[in-house]
């Protein structure tokens, strides 16, 4: 089963763990509602909906409430360190959480008390502490837009806010950014880096490129990201391969918001409604999939 | 958080029009250089914060643009206030022009201002704000729930709510998007 790690924007949102659902525009976990707008609940919307297409809806969700100043994250941090080394996911996601390092190394040494080492995915806060802490290749993939990739390819930032290009993205840069952050081990085995143009890209290079179909009015809407993050999760979580999922993913998410035909005041819950049907165009054609990914 | 709540200025000095009477000043960590632009606004000084120009290596994502000729005297309001900067730069030629933050996207009925790597999407009409995008910092979802419904005027100013970078660049988005929507 797939575990996704997060928080929602709201301060008095309790520790929360259970299944996860999707009920119109709402995520439902322990009998609470959380609406899907972006972040955490937007990726949880789309693995949802990715499960479903695929005939797997086990979801587990570890939620909790934080508006960024982190309070939230590190009560989150300490329960999963208490209770994830008991736990058997394939698969755990970790999201929008405070940067840590020292309880990101404490939620690692849990997940070595695993009996089966799960995929491990992160994006985003939990990303950060992810470099910032050394262990980023104890990761299978991380998903940074390119801004955080500036940051995974600084080797000397000790945080985001330190690095050239976080805030000023420059996407000509990718390619020397995926290299660098390879050579100083501050990648994870696989990184799918989200942008005008999707890359996956290991330790031997970019292994596949997607840009299309583009719609320019998804640049105005917030959560794309997120959704990208969950498909990818829970492709992986129904145990596909991380290369060919990321791949996949990036397809699907775009097709899917060119099937909701955005407007730039349209919300991120309509691509979340596409993304079965994206995502069954996207299957039906392997070897194209295949192709890409052995070029 | 309160590091980056401007002050109003309490008198404007004007920063000369040519590129040779300016200069930047570098920081190494962006808060430092919101620390500096609250310190230098509020002691009257006519500054702006601006990208760096990619000929200089050193330093964050923001620098400090500043007039030249007042270098003596605003170096000393900044080692007062502890927010000396790492390195001063005169710009001497255009391959040392600070760059513009700001970028504009109109869509018809809506527009779109990204300021760094927030973007911040107003319905023309209404004034409504439809779309908040950019940046994995952990108050952006929060920053977006309570700012995205709701018109210009309404909603939350983002450094009263906003804890990071992404907040403040969202901030200057706000402002930009005020300045050419306002009556």
């Amino acid at each position: 089963m797939l575990a996704i790690v997060g928080t929602v924007p709201d301060e008095k949102f309790p520790l929360t763990t259970g299944k996860v659902s999707l009920k119109d525009d709402e995520i439902c976990i322990q009998g609470k509602r959380v609406h899907v707008n972006r972040g955490t609940p937007a990726l949880l919307a789309a693995a949802v909906k990715t499960g479903e297409m695929l005939g797997q809806s086990e979801l587990f969700g570890y939620l909790i409430g934080d508006i960024g100043l982190g309070e939230g994250s590190r009560n989150l941090y300490e329960y999963l360190t208490e209770n994830l080394g008991g736990s058997r996911f394939s698969a755990i996601t970790f999201h929008y959480l405070q940067p840590d390092v020292d309880w990101h190394n404490r939620v690692l040494s849990a997940i070595k008390k695993m009996a089966k080492q799960p995929i491990l995915i992160a994006d985003a806060g939990f990303m950060y502490a992810a470099k910032m802490s050394g262990q980023a290749a104890a990761y299978d993939l991380f998903t940074p837009d390119v801004g955080e990739m500036a940051f995974l390819a600084d080797e000397d930032a000790p945080h985001p806010f330190y690095t050239r290009g976080f805030i000023l993205q420059d996407e000509k840069r990718v390619p020397d950014m995926i290299k660098r952050a390879y050579a100083h081990k501050d990648a994870s085995r696989f990184l799918l880096v989200k942008g005008a143009k999707d890359y996956l890209a290991d330790q031997d290079g970019i292994k596949a490129m997607v840009d299309s179909p583009a719609c320019e009015a998804m640049e105005a809407m917030g959560g794309t990201g997120d959704t990208l993050t969950g498909i990818v999760a829970a492709l992986i979580g129904s145990g596909m391969e991380v290369s060919k999922a990321a791949i996949v993913a990036a397809k699907a998410n775009r097709l899917a918001g060119y099937y909701a035909r955005p407007t730039p005041a349209t919300q991120v819950m309509e691509i979340v409604l596409h993304i079965p049907k994206a995502l069954e165009e996207i299957l039906s054609n392997n070897n194209e999939i295949q192709r890409q990914i052995c070029k | 958080m309160s590091f980056f709540e401007f002050l109003k200025p309490k008198k404007e000095k004007k920063l000369p029009e040519s590129d040779q009477d300016r200069g930047i000043l570098v920081f190494e960590h962006t808060s430092e250089v919101i620390r500096a632009e609250k310190v230098l606004k509020a002691s009257g000084w006519k500054i702006r914060v601006m990208g760096p120009p990619p000929e200089i290596q050193s330093g964050c994502d923001l620098v400090v643009e500043f007039p030249l000729i007042e270098e003596l005297n605003i170096l000393r309001t900044l080692q007062k206030a502890g927010a000396s900067p790492l390195e001063i730069v005169p710009v001497s030629s255009p391959l040392l022009r600070p760059v513009d933050l700001f970028q504009i996207k109109d869509f018809d009925q809506y527009l779109m201002v990204r300021a760094a790597n927030m973007k911040l999407t107003v319905e023309k009409k209404t004034l409504n704000i439809v779309n908040i995008s950019g940046g994995g910092c952990p108050d952006v979802p929060y920053l977006a729930q309570e700012m995205v419904g709701k018109s210009l005027f309404e909603a939350p100013n983002p450094t009263e709510i906003g804890h990071t970078l992404c907040g403040y660049a969202l901030q200057l988005a706000y402002e930009e998007i005020l300045r050419r929507c306002s009556p």
